[in-house]
């Protein structure tokens, strides 16, 4: 059995640890603002939080998020991807990315590698504006500046684009970097900040959900961990009878404990997407996926 | 672009076909944004025919997902042969796609 953990004190300890690292060492580690080995020592503690509650899954295994933890469901999707849901949107993104703007120019003029095995690299600190920018935001920014109006974020184009990039970036591990630059080191300490802070009237944190309870049930579903999360984005979701980007999860999962949702790709969710996506260097892009 | 993508596998005398459909089998009963009732569009046959023969055939409604998957198997066809399937929705529009048993 996948499902099976190490005994549950031990865990809860791992977790204590993990936690005090990850929430009390910033404070003590501020003065050092440039340096990147806290995050770097962050990412290790919250990665080996994972793999002692997880000991049975294989590293690689986490971008395949609750498949990875559960049994049943592995089977099940075993099934599914003999046939997977998001092949039409594969095509749709790959016609859509070759299609050129109405100036001539192409997506693939804006990416380093023509835009191809590139998805592991986002989201990315952008020293020009100081914020972080993620592949959706890429896409769209490379619109504007040719003459196109930009993409909605969450479902349709802009997720069939990502998917093909995915595609291309499949099995490429996660490989984000956070220059030396303080903003930079800010906009990965409040996406750390959002993941741990309790909102809405369900008082939930990512974490709680994604940290404690990975692995678990909540009804009908297993709580994916939140190690390698992002990596099976976009996804085919049953539920929703389509395909969704980060966008539209982190907005559903904001309704979902009942806390009002940010706008799209607002600062805080890209932050979000930041700190998320480093602390699961080294996990392979799995992506497009499906899930219930 | 291909609404139906189709595989087919020999296994001994059995073939194994297995088809995803892209339709978005609209019930009629959902509402769209603006409150306006989202008017049924759906299948009503879909038909696989082996060597100019039909091997199955279903009649569809509303209750059917979305981009529908199907899986089925039959006797009495070779590895080579070609498969086709056909749907025919309620709007009268129509597609085939076809696949080699492989």
């Amino acid at each position: 059995m996948m499902t099976s953990r190490p005994p549950k004190r031990m865990a809860i300890a791992i977790a204590a640890i993990a936690a005090l690292r990850l929430m009390g060492a910033a404070p003590l580690f501020a003065a050092d603002a440039a340096s990147a080995s806290r995050p770097d020592a962050e990412r290790k503690a919250f990665q080996s939080f994972f793999f002692a509650k997880f000991p049975k899954v294989e590293k690689d295994d986490f971008g395949n998020g609750p498949y990875a933890v559960n049994a049943g469901m592995r089977k099940q999707w075993e099934e599914i991807m003999q046939f997977p849901p998001y092949d039409f949107a594969l095509d749709e993104g790959q016609q859509a990315w070759e299609k050129p703007f109405a100036n001539g120019r192409k997506y693939a003029d804006c990416f380093e590698n023509g835009g191809l095995g590139i998805r592991q690299t986002y989201p990315r600190f952008d020293a020009k504006t100081g914020q972080v920018e993620t592949l959706d935001g890429a896409i769209n920014r490379c619109r504007v500046e040719n003459g196109e109006a930009p993409l909605a974020w969450e479902t349709g184009t802009m997720a069939s684009i990502i998917a093909y990039l995915a595609q291309t970036s499949r099995g490429k591990p996660f490989d984000i970097s956070i220059p030396d630059d303080p903003r930079a080191l800010a906009a990965y300490d409040r996406g750390k900040e959002f993941f741990y802070s309790r909102k809405g009237q369900l008082g939930f944190s990512c974490a709680s959900c994604h940290v404690v309870a990975s692995g678990e049930r909540l009804r009908g579903d297993i709580l994916a961990p939140a190690l390698g999360i992002l990596a099976s984005f976009p996804i085919y979701r049953s539920d929703w009878g389509s395909m969704g980007t980060v966008s539209r999860r982190f907005t559903s999962c904001s309704a979902q404990t009942r806390a009002v949702p940010l706008a799209d790709q607002d600062e805080s969710y890209r932050d979000l997407e930041y700190f998320l996506s480093y602390m699961s260097n080294g996990i392979p892009i799995t992506g497009p996926g499906t899930r219930p | 672009m291909p609404t139906i993508r189709m595989k087919a596998a020999a296994n001994g005398d059995v073939v194994e076909v297995q088809a995803l459909v892209q339709h978005p089998m609209d019930s009629g009963f959902v509402k769209d944004s603006a409150g306006n009732i989202i008017s049924a569009h759906h299948i009503e046959t879909l038909v696989f025919e082996c060597n100019g023969k039909p091997v199955f055939s279903a009649f569809w409604g509303p209750a059917v997902s979305k981009d529908p998957y199907l899986k089925f198997a039959f006797k009495g066809a070779a590895k080579g042969d070609s498969i086709s399937a056909t749907w025919i929705d309620n709007f009268g529009k129509t597609d085939t796609g076809t696949a080699k048993i492989a």
